[in-house]
């Protein structure tokens, strides 16, 4: 798929969801929050290039939806509280980071695992200030002045997100097609190799790393925007395992596949607890399963290969 | 030393209450860590399996106790009820899965045991419902001894003091022996370590990872089964328990049996003294243990490092 097809994909994408959320008025914050779960995605399909799962990046998002509904009190702009809150989670994934690349497969994944569920239990248990399991209702939003609610409020979120994802993508798509990129698929290659040629795979890992960890709070911010009401739930290594587990469901081979997951991802869920209340998660699980016994290129993998077989 | 004789007891009860909670945790850990051995896949739904053998333990004591079957019974119960399910799902999960799944990538392969642990989990909930399933007769049967603890003494579940910890250290050297003195044993090893090489040498690689998921099956299973009649299940138990187990895996290093005892212990000690010490990290501390192993450690407390292949 040439880059051209991709940025059309893209486009008509964006234009798509903006026909659907027009016409299907509910659609709007499936939408959203599958357009945020995409951005989070697009991170760890960065660390999947380097053959690295993380079963933690929950706690980015989280932590930028909690910085979000706490930083909404003393200042609530929205287009300050979402660069604001997508910075600290970049400056904790450094932080994080600089302990976690050391790390490789599932030591990677069970520290970032560890440390996320360490975050989940001061959420939950830390009552006084983040009234533990119940979480925390947002307070008013204004976006450039002007309240952020009804109707106007979920476009411009839905707008801000849509925006976001394009340029993210875009940057994503850059990234992994230079010098970066290919060195993030020499980590899961081998390794050692980086080294002779005199390339640091702890700072390349680095990089995606935090990368990911700003688009993940870019997520969490959309998030606590579009629900208002942000709790620890969206710490627990559960949400993490959902980032994957959409990363697979779209396709690891395009920085559209992240978002298409996202999209299959939420309307199936959404389907499911309407028609299986008690059992969406089992069909979710089938889902997966299918994708990764029948189309293992997910979704993305699907479009492109009968695009090859015409 | 004033604070210890005024919290003597309370030092005291933590000790027991670690030792008891670390032998339920170590059954499920060492299961997962035998899985690993062989398979090479950390298998998320080895929590679902302890949940599973906990209810299933639950219900059918329930039902005996029901049939008006005596107290002791319930015992052989949680034994029989751990082997049920191992032997019931450990095949078919390990046939009808893992084993199509060999040849994919460590991603696929972790996310299918993710799809298999959505869908166990709402199963679970189909079948038990969400209501907490209790069942403590083996523990009110054995009653409670006051175990001495300097000039005081502490009442003590016997259950917990004598019945946990001692099938933790029957497993434990059970385990031991037949990996290092039988044939079936040896041949586990050899999988663990190479499996091109075993299967050289003549060993049924595939029978014996079959073996070998559903003895860690049965052994989570087991781990459930035990806990049950000391805590009241409610969904989710599944998931918190694989997370702590994940943790005692990493600080123990995989393929380790004893090593597992070892950080169950250490895990299991920290959790219950931050049960009586500072109640808000309870669940922090197992994975601050592994940050702090693992720091120090990267392979893990007995874990063997790997020398880079070029």
């Amino acid at each position: 798929m040439t880059r051209r097809s991709e940025t059309l994909f893209a486009l008509a994408g964006a234009v798509l969801i903006l026909v659907l959320a027009y016409a299907v008025p509910w659609l709007r914050f499936v939408l959203t929050i599958a357009l945020a779960k995409g951005l989070a995605v697009l991170g760890i399909l960065l660390l999947l290039r380097a053959g690295q799962v993380s079963f933690g990046h929950a706690l980015y998002l989280a932590l930028a939806a909690y910085t979000v509904a706490f930083g909404a009190v003393l200042v609530p702009e929205a287009l300050l509280l979402l660069p604001a809150a997508a910075l600290l989670a970049g400056i904790v994934g450094l932080l994080i980071g600089l302990f976690v690349v050391r790390y490789r497969e599932i030591f990677f994944g069970m520290l970032n695992l560890a440390l996320s569920m360490v975050f989940y239990s001061v959420l939950e248990k830390f009552y006084a200030l983040t009234h533990g399991a119940d979480g925390i209702r947002l307070p008013p939003v204004t976006v450039l002045g002007r309240p952020l609610a009804g109707e106007t409020g979920e476009w411009t979120v839905l707008g801000i997100a849509l925006v976001l994802a394009l340029a993210c993508g875009a940057l994503v798509r850059v990234a992994l097609a230079s010098p970066l990129g290919e060195a993030l698929a020499g980590i899961k290659t081998r390794e050692t190799r980086l080294d002779f040629m005199g390339v640091s795979p702890k700072r390349v890992l680095l990089a995606a790393y935090v990368a990911s960890a700003v688009m993940a709070g870019f997520a969490g911010a959309i998030i606590a925007l579009t629900t208002r009401h942000v709790t620890p739930a969206l710490s627990y290594w559960t949400t993490s395992g959902e980032l994957v587990f959409i990363a697979i469901l779209g396709g690891a081979g395009s920085v559209l596949g992240p978002f298409l997951g996202a999209a299959a991802y939420e309307l199936t869920r959404v389907y499911a607890a309407a028609t299986f209340a008690n059992a969406w998660q089992l069909v979710l699980g089938l889902v997966l399963l299918a994708v990764i016994v029948f189309a293992p290129g997910g979704i993305w993998g699907m479009i492109t290969s009968r695009r090859r077989a015409a | 030393m004033a604070w210890l004789s005024e919290n003597g007891i309370l030092v005291g009860l933590a000790l027991l209450d670690g030792l008891s909670y670390a032998a339920a945790v170590f059954m499920v850990a060492v299961g997962l860590n035998l899985v690993f051995g062989v398979l090479r896949v950390l298998n998320v739904a080895h929590g679902s399996l302890y949940a599973i053998g906990g209810y299933a333990a639950a219900s059918i004591g329930l039902f005996a106790a029901s049939l008006g079957a005596p107290p002791w019974l319930g015992l052989p119960i949680l034994l029989a009820a751990a082997v049920l399910v191992g032997v019931a799902l450990g095949p078919v999960i390990e046939r009808l899965l893992l084993r199509r799944m060999q040849d994919r990538e460590p991603v696929l392969q972790l996310l299918v045991t993710f799809a298999l642990f959505m869908i166990l989990e709402d199963l679970q909930k189909l079948v038990w419902g969400v209501q907490p399933v209790v069942f403590d007769a083996p523990l009110k049967w054995l009653g409670t001894v006051d175990v001495p603890f300097g000039q005081d003494a502490i009442p003590f579940t016997a259950y917990q003091l004598y019945v946990l910890p001692g099938v933790a250290l029957a497993t434990l050297a059970i385990l031991a022996c037949v990996l290092r003195y039988t044939l079936t044993g040896r041949m586990v090893v050899a999988v663990t370590v190479d499996r091109e090489a075993a299967r050289a040498m003549g060993i049924d690689a595939a029978r014996v990872t079959m073996l070998t998921f559903t003895v860690g099956a049965a052994l989570a299973a087991l781990g459930g089964a035990l806990a049950a009649p000391t805590v009241s299940l409610v969904p989710g138990v599944g998931a918190s328990t694989i997370v702590l187990s994940f943790a005692v895996v990493a600080t123990a290093g995989l393929g380790q049996i004893e090593g597992a005892a070892v950080a169950a212990l250490l895990i299991g000690l920290g959790r219950s003294f931050a049960v009586y010490v500072a109640p808000e990290f309870e669940v922090v501390v197992p994975y601050a243990i592994m940050v702090a192993v693992l720091l120090f450690r990267p392979q893990g407390l007995f874990g063997v490092a790997e020398t880079r292949r070029i």
